[in-house]
């Protein structure tokens, strides 16, 4: 079961990252317009988080490693896109007036609102390779299958917010929904890991 | 002369191509008619034609349409134009005009490299372009206390317009750019799912407005009161002379200002929460 459950985690935290990043584009917009290097700084954004959350969820790794501090990274996540949701229009607002060229004022707002969730989303991967892996010999398949249903995640959040989603909620529903099951999906495996 | 190349002189030919930031921006000329496109062979939509042994004369019908908001507003002193194509509405606006100051936003610059090449537009004094996204030109001028007697929209990608310049957000800040008694005028389709939508969108920040429908669907708004019928008649007049130079006609225009609302009210109202125009476009209804 909590192997089951870190592959989960990690393939939610696929979809939630990719999900987040598009609708950021449709947070951005308004303030900085549509511009590809609107999209060119959201994207920069999102890969240096992740880059580093990878360091960062390696390192995290060495110390007592646990199905439980995974699903604590996932509800740092969720909760670290909170901010965007309350105060998204106002910091918007105040970087555009601070920064008025759109690709660093795109750049800044990208690093203020998603770097943090995005971070944590990647220190998931690495970890979750940790708790997966007892052996060297299969260490390779895990990492495999860990990527696999991580990248297959973000596939399908992508897939399903641009062509469905925002058909039917709004911006902010749709990341207060993604915010909900990541919540639920890391006290799962927080309150998993206590009964055993 | 091969066979091929014989017949390509009577099909559309490939004047000028040119790859920019967001697309590549075409040029065909079939006879006397050269159009800016971004699809091959102008396979989705022409962004903008001209005559070239006529320059003068609007070849598409929105154009036409577009002009009509003279109709409601005759002496704009300060126009903004978002989006700019080969230029066939700043200028006439310019030639119409000369006085007015004309404010241009057009956030390809390989677009306005080519409509001074191939579409004979050119800055002046009085014609002004702006390399920009629309919607930050418009918060911009919004801090800058600017206002616009006319604004016309009209940015369109090879697709449709962009989705944040649909929303309702965004038509509130182009109100609020307008100067008292401004007016507005916007290019959009007349089909597709997404018609309904845009409707209600408008309806929800100009309360009425005039409804110009052919292939296209001009919508021409108001900060302030919608003149009446014999005021449109009395106005049509003013620049009957120049317009008529243009192609446009009165006689054919002012009928049209008389479309009565023939969407759904119901329709959900596009926001910068809940935006998916180019969804919404895919479905004819």
């Amino acid at each position: 079961m909590p192997v089951l459950l870190c592959y989960l985690i990690a393939g939610w935290s696929g979809f939630f990252v990719m999900a987040v990043e598009l609708l950021g584009g449709r947070l951005l917009a308004p303030t900085f317009g549509s511009s590809i290097y609107v999209w060119g700084a959201i994207i920069t954004i999102f890969m240096l988080a992740l880059s580093l959350g990878y360091l960062a969820g390696g390192r995290y790794s060495m110390h007592s490693p646990s199905v439980r501090r995974l699903g604590v990274l996932l509800v740092a996540a969720a909760v670290a896109v909170l901010p965007v949701l309350i105060w998204g229009e106002p910091m918007l607002d105040a970087t555009s007036i601070h920064v008025p060229d759109p690709r660093f004022g795109s750049l800044l707002a990208a690093t203020v609102l998603f770097f943090i969730p995005t971070f944590f989303c990647g220190m998931i991967s690495p970890y979750a390779v940790r708790l997966l892996v007892t052996e060297a010999g299969s260490s390779g398949r895990h990492a495999g299958q860990l990527y696999f249903v991580s990248t297959f995640g973000s596939a399908a959040g992508t897939l399903l917010t641009s062509f469905y989603l925002v058909l039917i909620l709004e911006v902010n529903q749709i990341l207060l929904t993604l915010l909900i099951i990541s919540v639920a999906l890391g006290l799962l495996a927080v309150a998993r890991e206590h009964r055993l | 002369m091969t066979p091929a190349a014989a017949s390509a002189q009577t099909e559309q030919q490939l004047l000028h191509s040119e790859r920019s930031l967001y697309r590549e921006v075409m040029v065909y000329q079939k006879r006397d008619l050269r159009c800016m496109c971004f699809t091959r062979n102008c396979r989705v939509g022409r962004q903008s034609c001209m005559d070239v042994r006529a320059p003068d004369q609007f070849v598409l019908n929105y154009t036409r349409m577009m002009m009509g908001s003279l109709y409601v507003k005759p002496q704009p002193q300060s126009i903004l134009i978002i989006g700019l194509g080969g230029g066939t509405l700043p200028r006439a606006l310019a030639q119409i005009l000369p006085q007015a100051v004309i404010d241009v936003v057009e956030i390809d610059p390989a677009v306005v490299r080519v409509a001074a090449a191939y579409f004979d537009f050119h800055v002046s004094d009085h014609v002004r372009v702006t390399e920009m996204d629309g919607r930050v030109f418009v918060r911009r001028a919004l801090r800058g206390e600017r206002r616009y007697d006319l604004i016309m929209l009209d940015a369109f990608d090879h697709e449709y317009i962009p989705e944040h310049l649909l929303t309702q957000e965004f038509l509130r800040e182009v109100k609020r750019l307008l100067a008292p008694g401004g007016v507005v005028a916007a290019n959009t389709f007349s089909s597709s799912r997404l018609y309904d939508h845009e409707s209600v969108t408008y309806a929800s920040v100009y309360g009425t407005f005039f409804n110009l429908k052919r292939e296209n669907r001009v919508i021409i708004a108001a900060e302030g009161p919608l003149p009446s019928a014999a005021v449109l008649q009395a106005n049509s007049a003013i620049h009957a002379r120049e317009l008529t130079a243009f192609g446009v006609d009165a006689e054919q225009l002012l009928p049209l200002f008389a479309g009565r609302p023939d969407w759904n009210p119901r329709a959900r109202i596009l926001t910068d929460q809940y935006s998916p125009a180019n969804l919404l476009n895919l479905g004819d209804e």
